[in-house]
């Protein structure tokens, strides 16, 4: 068993471990980045369309161009990347790494973690009924297409109508499946105006909105499924169902560690820094805000290095304030706040529990207002909402936690 | 072995591939028999075989001089052997029978009597502080439990894989695919007319679990009928495993063992099964209120489980009939043997099932020919406390294909994936591909690799 060590382990090889890696390379941290999969780049591999990597290298690429592209900054930074080797455990302090190489130790001063996102498949859901083949995610699904040339089905129901739901649409086009309808919970779409007119317009699929999807019917494959509204059931045929969105981080490292999970997001608990209550453990990008895209989680890790370099240089790990979401949030985060250090893109990121457009928000510590005012962005859950961070400055370390919510000024 | 066009009667045709049709067939293979092992579906274990709480049990609660109660407890003890053998994962977690209220505590002396009839003596009483001890995160109406050291999981689906892997290599000759479509006497024996044609045979053995009423029925009789009662299951993340440490039971009724909380050697843990009767024996679907019952109970029984991950949902059918005990009938002037109504507890039962299998069919006449042993096997393991691949650094250095991990959730690595492709008794599909190495199996539902896992299936295959 090989037994070694580095500055900085960076777990997780896509736009946030990459983009982490390559300015912790280039301020000359040893950085060793290990990534599972055979290929860099995490999710953008496989994302079949355009759009990447407009706001952290301000131009539009493809998702497999911007993941090599992250890749070789990091690659030229000086970084080790290592594809194809898993982390499977994590015992007093050393990970434990298997490869077609062999099974090594690894110690490092400062690990970060920035494993991801998946979206949560048919069993989490709970969706019962028969159990053919042709239910899958996303994430499969543009592996099928994109990466394994694999044949998708003919007709296809996707459930859920956020960005993510359209890219599984132009996905379905693209393997030769024709979407026959979109199924949303909500009263309506959760992406852009742009997208939700092209789908239904254009290409002529229905959006269902108030719908769930409540049955899967088929022996081998599957044959239909049975969706209900407030008021009605019916079966819709089809031989594909594409579960979109439900995203759950991949935080089973960062548990087994004993970092605390954020109960609402159900990532790791973070300050605004990037860093977990564990000292010397980071972490940065979907695996801290799930569902984002590729170029903010890539934001996300650049943020982060600049608390790992403080702590390579030796400043002890403060002591963390909560910030605590209150009324009309599912969530905020970062979930803990360093006064010392703003956020990625120096905004906090929330999510709201119900559709309440572009309604004030609130933060206090104690009796102390310190912000008030609109979010960018609408509080529907599934999409980000996000509000300035400038008052963390403003956060008294001995003042108590944090409460944001919903309301506004008295 | 017989082909298509070869007219002349096998020897023995045992029609079911489950656990107990292929422990059958690997009974007969000591001996210089010909036997054709037939099942309509497309893979051994396939029926409720593959579907079950995955339970090797010590036959505690069996009724009393039945031979359900025989066979299990004979069976517990050939299987636990076979399994430390062969490698088939078993950990022996023990089980309580938790009692929440004043009449089920009251009953536990009574199961502890029952358990003693049946044979086996190492219950003992549990008293509130000390359950509370065992088991910190049981619900708050926990008063009192039995505690039954012998109940342990076991890998459900590696018990066929193994008894007709044995039984193949051995000369058994197996036929899936294939559904009996009518039975015939002809000759002292029985010519069957399957899906693909004609089968002759000397002795014909009936393992087809839920459709061993209907197939009894071929042979002209009306004795039981299968009743096929749903069990649907919930199995949580392995994040859950640490949760519980044993299997925890509830007090039993008339309709089966009720809901339980299990670990299982795969690390995760079962919530379930429901017992509901359905009319068509292929309704394997879960339903909305089955589920929404599992969750109810679940909280209940470990309220800090419903909020983990689920990771797996499935439900199961066995064959219930009108009696409690085993259907077990030999007809030698048919020479015939029909192994019907094996309810739930068939995987525990398997080997000692076969044993009286042949035992019955001898003493009706057949003449099986000298004993001879097996090749032994080894199965790959997959049992969390076992040393899988992916950490066996003297495995991967050997070769490198089994420290690439394909399937990151169950760590499931592309050389076992190649092996299960190459073995003899091959996947055909996803789900036999799952069965046999736990690919595709974990909490992201084929997210990071049920594309990568379904090319390679489609290679090998």
């Amino acid at each position: 068993m090989r037994e070694r060590r580095v500055d900085v382990l960076v777990v997780g090889g896509g736009p946030a471990g990459l983009s982490a890696a390559a300015e912790l390379a280039r301020a000359g941290a040893s950085v060793e980045v290990v990534e599972r999969e055979r290929e860099l780049g995490g999710v953008p591999r496989h994302c079949d369309h355009q759009g990447f990597g407009l706001r952290d290298l301000r131009r539009p690429l493809s998702g497999p161009g911007y993941a090599r592209r992250l890749a070789a900054r990091a690659d030229t930074a000086g970084a080790t990347l290592r594809a194809g080797v898993s982390v499977t455990g994590w015992e007093s302090g050393a990970l434990e790494l298997t490869s077609s190489g062999g099974l090594e130790r690894v110690t490092a001063a400062a690990v970060v973690l920035a494993t991801g996102a998946r979206e949560r498949p048919r069993a989490a859901r709970l969706i019962p009924g028969d159990r053919p083949d042709g239910v899958l995610t996303t994430g499969e699904l543009q592996q099928v297409v994109a990466l394994e040339d694999l044949r998708v089905g003919s007709r296809a129901v996707i459930v859920g109508a956020e960005h993510v739901s359209y890219s599984a649409l132009a996905t379905l086009r693209h393997g030769g499946a024709r979407p026959v309808a979109m199924l949303t919970e909500a009263p309506r779409h959760g992406s852009y105006a742009g997208f939700a007119w092209g789908a239904r317009v254009v290409l002529r699929v229905p959006l269902l909105t108030s719908t769930r999807l409540v049955e899967i019917v088929g022996r081998e494959r599957v044959e239909a499924v049975e969706v209900a509204t407030p008021s009605d059931r019916r079966r819709i045929p089809c031989d594909t169902v594409v579960l979109t969105a439900a995203w759950i981080p991949d935080h089973e490292l960062a548990r087994s560690r004993g970092v605390p999970l954020d109960q609402a997001s159900l990532g790791p608990l973070v300050d605004t820094a990037g860093r977990t209550p564990v000292a010397g453990v980071f972490a940065a990008g979907n695996l801290v805000h799930p569902g984002e895209t590729g170029d903010v989680a890539a934001l996300g890790g650049r943020a982060v290095s600049r608390a790992v370099l403080v702590h390579l240089a030796g400043a002890p790990w403060p002591v963390p304030i909560p910030l605590v979401a209150g009324t009309g949030l599912a969530w905020a985060a970062p979930g803990l706040i360093d006064p010392t250090a703003l956020p990625a893109r120096g905004r906090v990121v929330l999510r709201g529990t119900a559709r309440v457009a572009r309604d004030a928000v609130v933060v206090r510590q104690g009796e102390r207002l310190l912000w008030h005012g609109r979010p960018s962005g609408s509080l529907v859950p599934g999409r980000s909402a996000s509000i300035p961070a400038g008052w963390i400055r403003e956060v008294d370390p001995e003042g108590g936690p944090v409460r944001i919510g919903v309301g506004s000024p008295p | 072995m017989t082909g298509p066009g070869d007219s002349s009667p096998v020897d023995v045709v045992v029609v079911g591939a489950g656990v107990v049709g292929t422990a059958v067939a690997r009974e007969l293979a000591h001996h210089p028999l010909r036997v054709v092992l037939v099942d309509a579906e497309r893979d051994v274990g396939a029926g409720t075989s593959k579907a079950n709480t995955a339970i090797l049990h010590t036959g505690y609660d069996t009724v009393p001089g039945s031979l359900e109660s025989r066979l299990v407890r004979r069976g517990y003890e050939l299987l636990s052997a076979y399994a430390a053998e062969t490698g088939i994962a078993v950990e022996p977690v023990g089980a309580l029978l938790v009692a929440w209220d004043p009449e089920q505590e009251a009953a536990l002396p009574a199961l502890a009597a029952k358990a003693a009839a049946n044979g086996y003596v190492e219950c003992a009483p549990v008293a509130g502080a000390e359950l509370r001890r065992l088991e910190p995160g049981l619900g708050e109406g926990a008063r009192a439990a039995l505690a039954i050291p012998g109940e342990h999981v076991i890998d459900p689906w590696s018990p066929s894989l193994a008894f007709a892997t044995q039984a193949v290599a051995a000369g058994v000759e197996l036929r899936l695919s294939e559904r009996v479509v009518s039975v015939s006497p002809e000759r002292g024996g029985h010519v069957l007319t399957t899906t693909r044609g004609r089968l002759a045979t000397r002795w014909l053995v009936n393992a087809a679990g839920l459709g061993s009423g209907a197939l009894d029925g071929l042979l002209g009789f009306d004795r039981f009928h299968v009743t096929p009662r749903r069990g649907e299951l919930i199995v949580f993340d392995k994040l859950a495993r640490e949760r519980v440490g044993r299997i925890l039971l509830p007090a039993p009724t008339s309709r089966g063992k009720g809901v339980l909380v299990s670990p299982t050697v795969f690390g995760n843990v079962l919530l379930g099964p429901t017992a509901d009767d359905v009319d068509d024996p292929r309704a394997t679907g879960t339903t909305a209120d089955g589920l929404a019952r599992l969750l109810d109970h679940g909280a209940r029984i470990l309220p800090g489980l419903v909020g983990e991950e689920v990771t797996a949902t499935y439900a199961g059918l066995r064959a219930a009939t009108e009696d409690a005990d085993y259907r077990v009938f030999v007809e030698p002037s048919l020479h015939y043997l029909c192994l019907g109504g094996i309810r739930s507890t068939g995987l525990t039962a398997s080997l000692a099932l076969a044993e009286h299998a042949l035992e019955l069919l001898v003493g009706a006449g057949l003449d099986p020919g000298p004993r001879r042993p097996l090749s032994a096997i080894s199965l790959p393991p997959l049992g969390e406390r076992q040393l899988r691949p992916y950490r066996d650094a003297a495995r991967i250095a050997e070769d490198p294909a089994y420290g690439e991990i394909v399937c990151h959730c169950e760590r499931v690595t592309r050389g076992e994936i190649r092996d299960a492709l190459a073995s003899r008794v091959p996947p055909v599909d996803l789900d036999g591909l799952r069965r046999r190495t736990r690919a595709v199996l974990g909490r992201c539902g084929g997210f990071f690799c049920g594309a990568r896992v379904r090319r390679l299936l489609e290679e090998g295959a």
